[in-house]
Order: structure tokens, then C-alpha cells, then sequence
């Protein structure tokens, strides 16, 4: 009586000793990160820092930089439905994606609250790929009752590099990818390289130029050297690098992480710790004006209220970092919010942050100061800093978005 | 899109299904002063109150068979009596011993068998207790169900009433006994009480029958409580002409009250814009457009079938698929050549309800084979001979026979295409224990299991009760939060039949209550 | 003669408890204990030469750490070391391993449903909320719904303050999570036989239900609030024993100056004016006392030592029909050596945890069914622990001890429970080990079966129910042990209750024990020396 469920892994047994997954690109991996500080994202073993994260970090800013983005979950969405779906599952409307192109989503629960974001990419007619920062297999699963449309989880069936930095470009183009130059943002192209096919969107997490590379894991290695073959004739500096200088860079260009920025609507166990797209800044994403989608009358319902609270970006003034800082309204002497995630910015020498802000009653805060805790040889001070509100992010660099980009 | 309403007319209503709740609210609104239209995809009136042939000459009630629990307001309201109802003799519940020591059940008396006197004494108390219990709950029953934030008025109304009922009502002692056993089940407190392992039975039969459900699982307590409290204000009874004649009653009232019938008129899907019902698309490609659709079909047909389900949020989505609806019981219906020949029972007694319940353990091993996807071996039964008291159901001298029999759920294991005739067999060779003889008095016989009642009357799962009437899934939980005020998440869309509370049964009252519903939301007075 | 404080009968470990409480509080505390050890049901015996075992209850984990901190015990000799994961062996030679490494764990139950692995997340955050309401009512006194009193109204509206800071959508999924069964409710989150099955096996442990009858989702709780150095849902050893628990709090409640007695049965509790004064032991001694307390099951209670004139004709009918049917039998064995598991990796951690024998559903809800027909399970549930991979105190060098919790065992069989048809029950346990165990048989060196006779005989706990009452909602909260009676206090006057049978029930959680004392306190106008729960936020 016992039925294999349609959706499990028939993959052998696995040791319980290896607690983290490898990815399809571990062994070139390991070649690049003499730290050997590893990590897990989403169960894959994956580096915090390879070498040195100033240099990590400067790769995405002034070069090009390599990342592993195999753990990305990854689902494939299709089927006569699909977009009935999609449309029903996210909060934008995405009836008008043209096959061949990404675009940016979150999703929501019946009350409204974001259970997570991801990329959309309408990988041909009828064929979507979700790109999701957490596990949503059931959600998907469970938002597709009643539905004609396959959803399978294929986050291990493709392997992804992440490609990023003003001369990523010009790199893949020495690497032998034809066809880039035609490619504008948030497109994707379908090549071949060498003897394998190649998925290419031009996609990223940096605010930077950068593209997104997917093959089949049989692919990865192959891919892997293809990329670094300029690099080694001397040509380009190539670099590896681990989440932490990622982090940097997208609290540099403004984008949210489910789970560090808010507390995903599936994971909350008190109320109101989830955070509806309104609070997260996220308005733009959210369309009325399209078939009905989850959380839609919740949002309305919403909408029609004062804005209680916003996660904002906020540079603050000084050198120390506001490490779990609360805020405060310095009019109203009030404690309005706490820091989320936040970095020094290196090439804006400035603390950059994004933090969840109370609004009384709808009104945006005039004045707020982190309160900020640091030590100095283990003494432990406390020092106010001035925040500054910023609508736009920190870093956009205009270079991002030519077509055909630079070629440095 | 334009709907047919406009400033200053009537409103326009379409009842999706003309089942007996969907009769009651309609002739409601109409009586108030809202143009109603009822579509039935059968070729009746009366859903599961309607009578048909079963073989030619022979005629039974097609589900339910004997008329109980029909809330007297709405009887009044609508002036069913004076629309041609006649319930008929009221009728006792007789439980049958193989050794011919059969025990009547009445409201508060017992007879027959070999009672004890102590039996005879407790069951006046027991059923005093529990019917005081019953009618505390009335004012949740007679209104809708409050929401537990956001209360409106009525809400704390509502609640405030049955507080009071509940401490003033039952008093201190009655309502820590009510707050102890009412989450429970039935076999503990049959055991406190009684000890007729028959009359146990009896009462249990009462408990679980309609129900996936035995004497053993908690929920049965309520579920007694909901039928007893059915019968404070009708007494169970035969109605002349059949249970039909209830359905013709209800359908000439709402035709008194204004209300238009379409019958062959299968709604297809109803219509929605920007989340807001404006009318339903037939069968046949037409399409009607209204102010207000009311669905009296079950909460899995009309949220997972007749509107698209990408209408709605996908818990509530998930909520609905996860209702339990598998129906337990299936009808069987017997043309007889005389009347049966049962072990010391007169043919007065014939005529009244006979039950097949010897004792709890029978009924908890019946039970037993549902968990598994198999029908019950020893079959509960619920028999009644309707051509007692209306000899035009049958041709003369012959009867027919009308049985409920449980367990047979709906996802049998090995499928009911090939087991119909097996679980026919087993009800008879039960009935053939205590009649002798009587499998040779069948002349023609149908069996219409949860698939076939989930086909005939567009019923998914074929549940009585349109949904396991569980503490889960009871009040305002039915048929799940979102949609257990009458109103759901589509504007001008609501539910008036079993699936809304307070759920199954022939009260009338989901029918009443939702078109209060309706009345109040849409603000409008004739 | 001398004239005590206060009299506990019953050494368990809420009698305990209440009397570390109390004497803490300055009262002249004594506990009365029949057997020559304390602890009762929590206790560390010798179960064959040189093996130790927990006689009844075998794993920690709802010991409240509120009372752990307040009794010091720690200090007083108590170690609880958490358990790791748990498995579930299938009959095709696959298992469900839970292990405790939360990556591992995700990826084994990926290859049971993908989806399973994900919806796991949504389960335990929805998990997470029952507990933290239910938690927060454990240390407290339930209120009388039928009561007018101030203090009831306010602990009512504490209780709807609670509630109140669920959303609505919360609140109804809390009454469905409180009403539904185990295996319906967890149907709405997984789909994968195994993994309902593994999931589902604690909320049926000591009931008299099934994994499909409504109420036993509730009863998870009971086995998953209990938390680990603030790992909620975790489980512990306690070292030497569970014996270890009651010695410490007796050590406890010794520093306080408080005093226990064993091998002293009290016969009776001596009534006079409507006032408890003292209690008579079996062996005819009198000893007196300005307040009684009874850590006795509720029967036993309110029909052994309280005499029939001194309770009133409705509580002796309500304890009469108090419902404690025992369902659970016990197998502790004296091994030879570790047994094999070829089904597991080798080396794996999974047998340091809970081990389990069935795979679905329907298993489960058969077993039941035994069960309600007065026999024993033909094929049991079974929850097995062998502790002696954490704690070698326990056996000697390389030996091991196993100890069997068995679901379902009636507390009567058809023709009367012999010693034979025990054997029978024990073997049928033993066979199903072995069947995922070759070497299993071979290593036993001594069996200890246990029928809910045995555990009536030898602990006290009528009809061997685990739990002093089973815990359906005719049995708990306000309704535990009867309505009217919930809030500690007896019929007359200085007569306590501190048992399981109380708020909250049963498990090695030491609360009626610290609410019982709270009680006591309060009507003596003594300090209250109980712990208030440690807030979740």
C-alpha cells in the first residue's frame, strides 16, 4: 500500500556524515577557496569567503566575479495552466512576460504577507523557471489545486554561475559566447558553447552588469573552464566569490533577502512579525488590476490603511557599523524600528543598511538615529549615528543597463 | 458587464440547486421582495427530498426518508401548511433484537425488551439532560455563526445569548456536565448511563449514522446533540405521499412567494468579474446574470467546480479540497411482495422507524471496515416501510422498502462497480436475521451508493450532511473559515445549503438563516 | 505527637514537587510513600544484576525548566542529556530517519516527498504556535467556567488575551488543530505513508485513541512542547535514570528542611468537622498534619484513602467514571551487546533516539482497533530507546538495556489477563524488533514485560494509565480531574490534589505539583514560592 509520492527523490541514501551537498562545480570549488570557510545555502556547501573578501568584493565592482548559484531553489512550471498559475501565484502581473525574458516577483499568503521572492524566466512558450530564495515546493504545490500545470523542483537538475561586474561581458565573450551584444536586460539567450547548451540570462544581485549562466550539472565543469580559460591566459581577472561579498553588494544596490530583511510569512510564528509587499517597500510589484492573485483582497484591505511601517534604506552617518541597531524618531523620542542587514559600503566609504521602520500613523519618521553598540579592544561604547533615507539604491551603476554593454 | 438590477428595482437572485435549502431561501427573498430564479439540474424540485420510481409501480423517497428536525419558524414563516404540508403521525424509533425483544424509543419513554428499570428511569433523565443541551445551542443555530475577531453586533448578540443560555439556561451543574461531555464521545457516556447494550446501540446508531464516524470517536456526543436537537421541534414522521410531498410543499410555497423555477437547468460555472459574482453560465452555454448567486451546493462543488478556483486565495482553495465529504451511507430500496415477517413485531409497528443496531460494538466493528475503504460486513441499518402509510408508493398488497445502510464509504477499495451487489446482499442477510424469509419477498431492488448519490444529486462525495459534521468542521468553521458567515470571498456570492451552518439534516435552516444573510449584506429593503 | 505542616501521599515526582515548594516555602513538610523507593512511576530500579533501568516513564522532556531552576536541581544531582532524532523502519527495508542535524534531516525526508521536506517548515512554524499558547497555561490554575469569582474572571481574561494576540485565521486553525485527529490534520501538510506514520505515533502514546480519532492532534503537544535547553520538541535522557529526576527533587526538597517517608501506605485520610487533619497509615500509625495532599491518581483518591462519608455521592460517581483506561504496555530488556539494524547506514546516529516499527496509517489505526476489542495489539506501536548509548552508568561495560514503550496493551484481555498471555504480548514485541534485527534475539540476556496489571500493581497507577486520566477534553483543563475540581482543592477543607490528574496532566512534567503548591500557599497565606513560566517573548 505504500506509494512513492510523486515528488520524491529516488536518489540513494544520503551520508549522513556529509552534512552539506556538493555542488556540480565543488571541485573547481575547492581549487579556489584556500579559506576553505564554508557554508550552507539551502543545504549546499557553499563559501562564506574563497580568498579575501575585499578582493571578492572589488571583482564585482571593478572586474568580474564567479559565484556559485547552484542552490538557488529552482522550480519548472508548465503545462496548459501555467500561467493562469503564475498569475494567481504572484503579485505583479506577469500575462505580459514574453517568452525570453525575467522578471522580478514575490509571493504572498491569503493575509497578504510575502512568503517570498524570487525571478521569474519565461524560458520558452509556455515554460517558466521560478527562482525562489527558499523551499516552496508545497506552496507551489498547494497553490496549484484545481489547476492544469506541472511543477517540478529542479534546483539540483541545473547548475547556475552567476557572472557579475563591468567586465563580465567582455569576459564571456572571450570565453567564446556568441550573441551576448543583442542581449538586453533581463533577457535571456539560448546558445551553445563548446559542446554543451547554454542558457544565458542577463540577471543578477549586484546592481551591477552581470549575466546568469544554467546548464545541466553533466555541463558544470565544462562550463566552469570554458570561463576561466581567459583568465588563465591572462586576459581578465577572474574571481571567485562567497556569499559575504554578495552581501555587500546587494545591500549596496538595494535588494532584499526573505528571511534576513523580514520574516518569511510560512516561518512566523507570532503576529504580526510577517511583513506584507507594502511594508517591504515593494508596492510597484503589486498590481490590482489583474486577475485575481493570493493575498490580493488581504492587500486591498490593506491598502486602504495607513502605512504602519516600511522597511527602508537608510545610509548612516560615521564608521561604526549599526550591527542590530535600533532606531529611533529623534522628534518624538521614540523607538521606531531595528536594523536588517547592513554593510560598509567600500566604494561608498559610508554604512549602508536596510532597516524595518515604524510609521505612526502613515507618517514618514523626519529624523532617525541608530543607536550603535561597537567595541574598541573589548570595551564596549555606545554612539548615536544620523540615518538618511534613501528612496533609490545605494549603488545602480548606469553601465548595468546598455545594450550592447561596454566591452572593457 | 451589466446586471439586470438597477437603482430602485428589486434585486435579482439565482439560487444555484432547488434542494429543500435552496427552496427555503429562495421562497425567503422573494418574500422579501427580491426577484428570485431557482436552477435545478434535475428534473425535480426538492433535491434529496425528492420522490422517484426505483422499478416500475414502486416509488420511494430518494435520499432522505423520513422527514425530522424541520425548523418550525420556517414552517410558520413560510406557511408550509397552508403550501400543502402534511408531515404525518409522528413515529417511533423501534431497535430491533434478534430474539424478538425489540425496545421503543420514544422522546422520553422506553417500552418493549427486557428493560431494567433503571434503564427505563435514566433514559427519561438522559434524554431530558441532552435535549436541554440541545436547546441551549439554539441561538447558535438560528443565526449565523459568529466570527471570533471583528465581531459585527449580532455576533456578540449571538454569543451573549448562548452564554446565557448556557449558565442560566442548563444552570452551574448542567453546564459543567454540557462543557465536560461535549467534545467527546457517545460510547463513554452510553456507558456512564445505560446498561441495554440494545438501547446503547440505538443511541449510537443515532450518533454515527451519516457520519464517518463510530461510538468510540469523540465528536459523537455533538453529533447526537444535533440531531436530538432537530427533534425538540419536529417529531420524526412519515409523511403521506412520501418525503415528495415535502418537496412539492416547499416548491409551491416558493411559487406562492414569487420565486421562478427552472428545473433541467445545470449551472455550468457561475460567473465572476473582478471578484464579484454577476450571474452563471447553464449547461447548455447560456448565460443568466443576477445581482446576487446563491449556491445551495456543496462548498467543494461550487468553489472547486462552479467558480474557478484561481478565484481564490490557494489556502482557502486548500482549506475546501481538505473537507472531509466522503459519504458513509448508501440507500437501498426494496419492492416486496407483502409485508416483512420480523420476529415478534407487529404490522403496527412495521410503520414505525426500525433500526438495526444490537449493540455498540456491532456498531464500532461497522465502523471498523470504513477506516480500511471496505463497506461493513454487519451493516447498521435504518429501515422504514413507507407504503404503511401511503399505499400508492407500491401496487397493492405489495410494500416497498426504504434502507439506510452504513458503513459504505465512498472510496471503496475495490470500487463500487463491481460491489454493489455484495454490499446489497450483506443488508439483506442482515434483515434476514431477524425476518426469516425475507430475502424470497424481494421483487426489485436498487442500491444508490455515495458514487451514485454524488452523481444523481451533483454531490461530491454523496455526503448526507455535505461535509463530516465535526467539531472541525461545524459552526464557524463550516464549511471552512472564509465562507462560514453565508457570504464568501466572492462579493454577492453565498452558500444556503448542508455545507453552511448548522449543516445537514431537512431543518431549512441553512436555506432560512443565509437569506438573512443576504438580506443584511445587501442592504436593500423592498 | 507531633503535628506536621503538611502530608503528601505519594512520592512521585509531583508529589515531590509540591512538597519542595511548600517546604520551601517553611511549612513542615512530610511525603508518605508506599514503596521502599521514591519517585513512583519515575523511578531508577535494578532491572536484572547490574543493569539499571526507568521503571515507567523513560525520556525527559516536559519537566517544566521553570521548576528545574527553582528547585535548583541541577545543583541536587540532575544531568539531562538531549536525545538524537528518531526513526521509523519500513517493512520494505527502507526507514524514515529524523535525524537531529537539521540539514541531514531535510534531505532524508526529500527522498521520502520533496514536498514533505517543504512542508515540514509550514508544519513546524503552525506546530510552534499551539505550543507557545499551551505552554503559557501549563504552570497556571485553570479557571471555572462556571464561576462567578473574581479571580476566575481574570484568569479567563488573561486566557482571551492570549488568544486574543493570535490573528482570526489563527484562532479557527487553533480550534481545528485542538478538535482534529492526528492523522487528518497532518494530511493537510504531508502525503507520504512514512512520514504521516512516524509523525503521527505521539499523539496516540498512552491514550485510549486512535491516529484517526478526533482530539489526538491535541495530544502531540503533550509529547512535543517539551524543550531542551530552549530546543522545543526535544527529548532527553536523564542520567541514571528518570529515577535521577526524583532524587534530586527528593534531595531538593531534604535541603528545604522537608521530610519523606518510605515504605509508610496511608490507608486513609481523616476527616473531622469538614476539615482534613491527618492521615492513617496501613499500618495503623496516625499522623497529623494542618494540610493533606494527595499525589494519588484521581480514583484512587477520591475512592481508596478518602472515606465514602467524606466525599459528596456526585464526585464519587464522577470519580468512578473518571476515564483512565490504560493502553500502553512496557518491555525492558538486559542486552548482551548493542543489536544490529542492518537497515540503517552503518554508524548511524539513528539509533541514539526513538525507534519505531510502523509505517502507515492504517498500521496504527489497526492497532487501535485490538485495542477496543480488549486485546493486545497483534501489531504494536513501539516507541524503543536504549539509553545505554548516552549513559554507560547504567549497564555494565558493552552491555546495553532497552526499554520498550508498546501501544496498545488493554488494561483487561478477554478471560482475564495470565501470565502466559503476557509472555505472549511481550514476544509478539520481541519478534517484531528482531524482524529488523537479526542478532536482536540472541543478545537478551533478561525481559521485563509489562501489562497494564503489572504497572497498576507495582506503581499505583490505576489500570496502568500512564497519564492519571486520559486526556480527551472531557478530561482537561477546567474539566480535569472533574468539573469543579480543577483548581487543586478537595471536597473539605486543607485537602489538596497535586496529581497528574490535575491540570495539566500527565507526562514527567512536576506542574500540577507547582500548581497544586500555589494553591496551598495562597489559602495559607504564605509566600508563593512556585516559578510563573518563563515568558516566550
Amino acid at each position: 500500500m505504500s506509494k512513492p509520492p510523486p515528488n520524491a527523490d529516488l536518489t540513494p541514501l544520503p551520508d549522513y556524515r556529509q552534512v552539506l551537498q556538493p555542488s556540480p562545480f565543488h571541485t573547481r570549488l575547492v581549487e579556489h577557496c584556500p579559506l576553505q570557510n564554508w557554508m550552507s545555502w539551502n543545504g549546499y556547501q557553499t563559501p562564506r569567503v574563497c580568498d579575501v573578501l575585499a578582493s571578492e568584493y572589488f571583482a564585482i565592482r571593478s572586474t568580474c566575479s564567479v559565484m556559485d548559484l547552484t542552490p538557488m531553489e529552482k522550480y519548472r512550471i508548465a503545462g496548459p495552466d501555467a500561467l493562469k498559475f503564475l498569475n494567481r501565484l504572484v503579485t505583479r502581473d506577469v500575462g505580459d512576460l514574453k517568452a525570453g525574458r525575467v522578471t522580478y516577483v514575490v509571493w504572498c499568503n491569503d493575509e497578504g504577507k510575502v512568503l517570498d521572492d524570487g525571478t521569474l524566466f519565461h524560458l520558452r512558450a509556455g515554460e517558466y523557471r521560478l527562482c525562489a530564495q527558499h523551499h516552496q515546493l508545497d506552496w507551489l504545490l498547494l497553490s496549484s489545486i484545481g489547476m492544469d500545470v506541472s511543477i517540478q523542483a529542479e534546483t539540483h537538475q541545473v547548475a547556475a554561475l552567476s557572472v557579475q561586474g563591468p567586465t563580465s561581458y567582455a569576459l564571456l565573450t572571450a570565453a567564446g559566447v556568441v550573441g551576448l551584444d543583442q542581449l538586453k536586460p533581463f533577457g535571456i539567450l539560448h546558445t551553445r558553447l563548446r559542446v554543451f547548451d547554454l542558457m544565458i540570462s542577463r540577471t543578477g544581485f549586484t546592481g551591477d552588469l552581470g549575466y546568469e549562466l544554467w546548464v545541466e550539472p553533466a555541463a558544470a565543469l565544462s562550463l566552469w573552464d570554458a570561463l576561466f580559460a581567459p583568465a588563465q591566459q591572462g586576459l581578465f581577472d577572474v574571481r571567485v566569490i562567497g556569499l559575504s561579498a554578495l552581501e555587500m553588494a546587494r545591500i549596496e544596490a538595494g535588494f532584499i533577502v526573505p528571511g534576513d530583511d523580514f520574516n518569511t510569512a510560512e516561518t512566523t510564528v507570532r503576529a504580526d512579525h510577517d511583513r506584507s509587499p507594502f511594508e517591504l517597500g515593494l508596492d510597484w510589484l503589486v498590481n490590482f488590476d489583474k486577475p485575481h492573485f493570493t493575498g490580493k483582497r488581504a492587500l486591498l484591505r490593506e491598502r486602504a490603511r495607513p502605512v504602519m511601517r516600511r522597511l527602508v534604506k537608510l545610509r548612516v552617518s560615521g564608521n561604526k557599523p549599526p550591527m542590530d541597531s535600533f532606531l529611533y524618531d529623534a522628534e518624538h523620542g521614540r523607538r521606531i524600528g531595528t536594523v536588517k542587514s547592513q554593510s560598509w559600503s567600500p566604494i561608498l566609504k559610508s554604512n549602508v543598511c536596510l532597516a524595518d521602520v515604524g510609521y505612526s500613523n502613515g507618517l514618514v519618521p523626519s529624523q532617525i538615529w541608530a543607536e550603535i553598540y561597537y567595541q574598541k579592544e573589548l570595551e564596549w561604547r555606545a554612539t548615536w549615528a544620523e540615518c538618511f533615507m534613501s528612496e533609490k539604491p545605494f549603488w545602480a551603476h548606469p553601465r548595468r543597463l546598455k545594450t550592447p554593454p561596454r566591452n572593457f | 458587464m451589466t446586471k439586470t438590477g438597477f437603482v430602485g428595482a428589486s434585486k435579482s437572485v439565482l439560487v444555484v440547486g432547488g434542494g429543500h435549502n435552496g427552496l427555503v431561501c429562495a421562497s425567503y427573498l422573494a418574500r422579501a421582495g427580491y426577484r428570485v430564479d431557482i436552477l435545478e439540474a434535475r428534473s425535480a424540485m426538492g433535491g434529496g427530498a425528492a420522490s422517484s420510481d426505483f422499478a416500475e409501480g414502486y416509488r420511494v423517497s430518494g435520499l432522505a426518508h423520513i422527514l425530522h428536525s424541520l425548523s418550525p419558524q420556517v414552517r410558520s414563516d413560510l406557511q408550509l401548511d397552508a403550501a400543502g404540508l402534511e408531515t404525518g403521525d409522528s413515529i417511533d424509533t423501534i431497535a430491533l433484537d434478534k430474539a424478538g425483544q425489540h425496545i421503543t424509543l420514544g422522546i422520553d419513554t422506553l417500552a418493549g425488551g427486557d428493560l431494567s428499570a433503571d434503564d427505563i428511569e435514566a433514559y427519561g433523565r438522559f434524554k431530558r439532560e441532552f435535549i436541554g443541551y440541545a436547546k441551549a445551542l439554539e441561538p447558535l443555530m438560528m443565526n449565523k455563526p459568529p466570527r471570533l475577531k471583528d465581531m459585527d453586533r449580532r455576533d456578540k448578540l449571538t454569543l451573549a445569548k448562548l452564554g446565557w443560555q448556557l449558565r442560566f439556561g442548563l444552570g452551574k451543574d448542567s453546564m459543567r456536565e454540557f462543557l465536560r461531555i461535549g467534545g467527546i464521545n457517545i460510547y463513554d457516556v452510553l456507558n456512564e448511563v445505560f446498561d441495554s447494550p440494545l438501547l446503547k446501540g440505538a443511541i449510537a446508531l443515532d450518533a454515527v449514522m451519516g457520519q464517518h464516524m463510530g461510538p468510540r470517536t469523540p465528536n459523537t456526543v455533538l453529533t447526537y446533540l444535533h440531531r436530538l436537537w432537530g427533534e425538540t421541534h419536529s417529531r420524526p414522521s412519515l409523511p403521506s405521499g412520501g418525503m415528495g410531498s415535502i418537496a412539492k410543499a416547499l416548491e409551491r410555497a416558493a411559487a406562492n412567494a414569487g420565486v421562478s423555477m427552472r428545473t433541467a437547468a445545470k449551472v455550468q460555472r457561475i460567473l465572476v468579474v473582478d471578484g464579484a459574482a454577476v450571474g452563471v453560465e447553464l449547461e447548455s452555454g447560456e448565460q443568466l446574470h443576477a445581482d446576487i448567486v446563491i449556491s445551495n451546493a456543496d462548498a467543494k462543488t461550487t468553489f472547486l467546480k462552479l467558480v474557478d478556483s484561481s478565484e481564490f486565495d490557494a489556502m482557502f482553495v486548500h482549506r475546501v479540497n481538505s473537507i472531509r465529504a466522503n459519504g458513509d451511507v448508501a440507500k437501498v430500496h426494496l419492492a416486496l411482495d407483502g409485508l416483512p415477517k420480523i420476529v415478534g413485531l407487529s404490522v403496527e409497528q412495521l410503520s414505525q422507524r426500525l433500526i438495526i443496531a444490537p449493540n455498540m460494538r456491532y456498531v464500532e466493528h461497522a465502523f471498523n471496515h470504513s477506516k480500511y475503504a471496505e463497506f461493513s460486513e454487519n451493516p447498521l441499518l435504518e429501515i422504514t416501510i413507507p407504503s404503511i402509510a401511503d399505499s400508492s408508493l407500491a401496487p397493492p398488497g405489495h410494500h416497498v422498502m426504504s434502507i439506510s445502510a452504513s458503513f459504505a464509504p465512498y472510496a471503496l477499495k475495490l470500487g463500487w462497480e463491481t460491489q454493489r451487489d455484495a454490499f446489497m446482499q450483506r443488508v439483506i442477510a442482515v434483515i434476514e436475521q431477524y425476518a426469516p424469509g425475507f430475502g424470497a419477498q424481494i421483487i426489485a431492488r436498487e442500491i444508490l451508493t455515495p458514487v451514485d448519490i454524488e452523481t444523481q444529486y451533483h454531490l461530491s462525495g454523496g455526503h448526507w450532511h455535505h461535509g463530516e459534521m465535526a467539531i472541525d468542521q461545524l459552526f464557524m468553521l463550516r464549511p471552512v473559515y472564509g465562507a462560514a458567515q453565508y457570504d464568501t470571498p466572492i462579493e454577492g456570492l453565498y452558500l444556503c445549503g448542508a455545507a453552511a451552518h448548522p449543516g445537514g439534516g431537512l431543518t431549512g435552516l441553512p436555506g432560512r438563516n443565509a437569506a438573512q444573510r443576504v438580506m443584511r449584506a445587501t442592504e436593500w429593503r423592498p | 505527637m507531633k503535628k506536621h505542616d503538611v502530608i503528601v501521599i505519594g512520592a512521585g515526582h509531583n508529589g515531590l514537587t509540591n512538597a519542595a515548594f511548600l517546604a520551601k516555602a517553611g511549612l513542615d513538610v512530610v511525603v508518605l510513600e508506599k514503596n521502599s523507593y521514591v519517585g513512583g512511576a519515575t523511578a531508577s530500579l535494578e532491572l536484572h544484576e547490574g543493569w539499571i533501568y526507568s521503571n515507567c516513564s523513560y525520556v525527559c522532556s516536559l519537566f517544566r525548566p521553570e521548576i528545574y531552576q527553582a528547585l535548583d536541581l541541577g545543583r541536587h544531582g540532575l544531568e539531562v542529556v538531549p536525545l538524537q532524532g528518531s526513526v521509523s523502519m519500513m517493512q520494505n527495508g527502507d526507514h524514515f530517519g529524523s535525524y537531529h542535524q537539521p540539514e541531514i534531516r531535510r534531505r532524508e525526508m526529500m527522498r521520502h516527498s520533496k514536498r514533505d521536506a517543504d512542508a515540514a517548515i509550514r508544519f513546524d512554524a503552525d506546530l510552534m504556535k499551539w505550543c507557545r499558547l499551551i505552554r503559557a497555561f501549563l504552570l497556571r490554575t485553570p479557571p471555572d467556567p462556571a464561576s462567578f469569582k473574581i479571580r476566575d474572571a481574570m484568569e479567563f481574561a488573561y486566557l482571551l488575551k492570549r488568544f486574543h494576540s493570535l490573528s482570526e485565521s489563527q484562532l479557527y486553525e487553533f480550534i481545528r488543530f485542538f478538535t482534529m485527529s492526528i492523522a487528518e490534520y497532518l494530511e493537510q501538510y504531508f502525503e507520504s505513508d512514512i512520514v504521516l506514520a512516524h509523525f503521527s505515533g505521539g499523539s496516540i502514546i498512552g491514550t485510549g485513541l486512535g491516529v484517526y480519532s478526533p482530539g489526538t492532534a491535541y495530544v502531540l503537544l503533550h509529547h512535543a512542547m517539551g524543550d531542551i535547553d530552549g530546543n522545543v520538541g526535544s527529548w532527553g535522557f536523564a542520567r541514571g535514570g528518570m529515577g535521577s529526576v526524583s532524587k534530586a527533587i527528593a534531595s531538593s526538597l531534604r535541603s528545604y528542611g522537608g521530610e519523606v517517608r518510605t515504605e509508610a501506605e496511608v490507608a486513609t485520610i481523616n476527616v473531622a468537622g469538614g476539615r482534613a487533619n491527618g492521615v492513617m497509615l496501613a499500618s495503623g500509625e496516625q499522623i497529623s498534619a494542618k494540610v493533606v495532599v494527595s499525589n494519588l491518581d484521581a480514583k484512587r483518591t477520591f475512592l481508596q484513602v478518602m472515606k465514602p462519608a467524606d466525599v459528596p455521592d456526585k464526585l464519587l460517581h464522577r470519580a468512578r467514571n473518571f476515564k483512565m483506561r490504560g493502553s500502553s504496555g512496557k518491555v525492558n530488556i538486559a542486552l548482551d551487546g548493542m543489536p544490529d539494524f542492518p537497515g540503517l547506514p552503518s554508524g548511524s546516529p539513528l539509533t541514539l533516539g526513538h525507534m519505531h516499527f510502523t509505517d502507515s496509517l492504517e498500521r496504527l489505526e489497526r492497532a487501535y482497533d485490538d485495542w477496543k476489542d480488549c486485546r493486545w495489539s497483534a501489531d504494536p506501536y513501539v516507541d524503543m530507546v536504549i539509553p545505554t548509548q548516552y549513559d554507560p552508568s547504567m549497564a555494565p561495560p558493552g552491555k546495553h538495556m532497552m526499554s520498550i514503550f508498546v501501544q496498545y496493551c488493554p488494561v483487561e484481555v478477554e478471560g482475564g489477563w495470565t501470565d502466559a498471555e503476557r509472555d505472549a504480548f511481550g514476544a509478539s514485541v520481541i519478534d517484531q524488533i528482531s524482524d529488523y534485527s537479526p542478532n536482536f534475539k540472541d543478545l537478551l540476556l533478561h525481559t521485563e514485560i509489562r501489562t497494564p496489571r503489572e504497572l497498576e500493581a507495582e506503581v499505583g497507577l490505576t489500570e496502568g494509565n500512564i497519564f492519571q486520566g486520559e486526556l480527551t477534553l472531557d478530561q482537561l483543563m477546567f474539566n480535569r480531574p472533574f468539573p469543579g475540581y480543577a483548581q487543586y482543592r478537595g471536597p473539605v477543607k486543607n485537602m489538596y490534589m497535586c496529581s497528574s490528574s490535575n491540570h495539566p496532566g500527565g507526562g514527567v512534567m512536576g506542574a500540577p505539583g507547582a500548581n497544586s503548591a500555589r494553591e496551598i500557599l495562597r489559602d495559607l497565606g504564605r509566600k508563593d514560592t512556585t516559578p510563573e513560566d518563563f515568558e516566550d517573548d
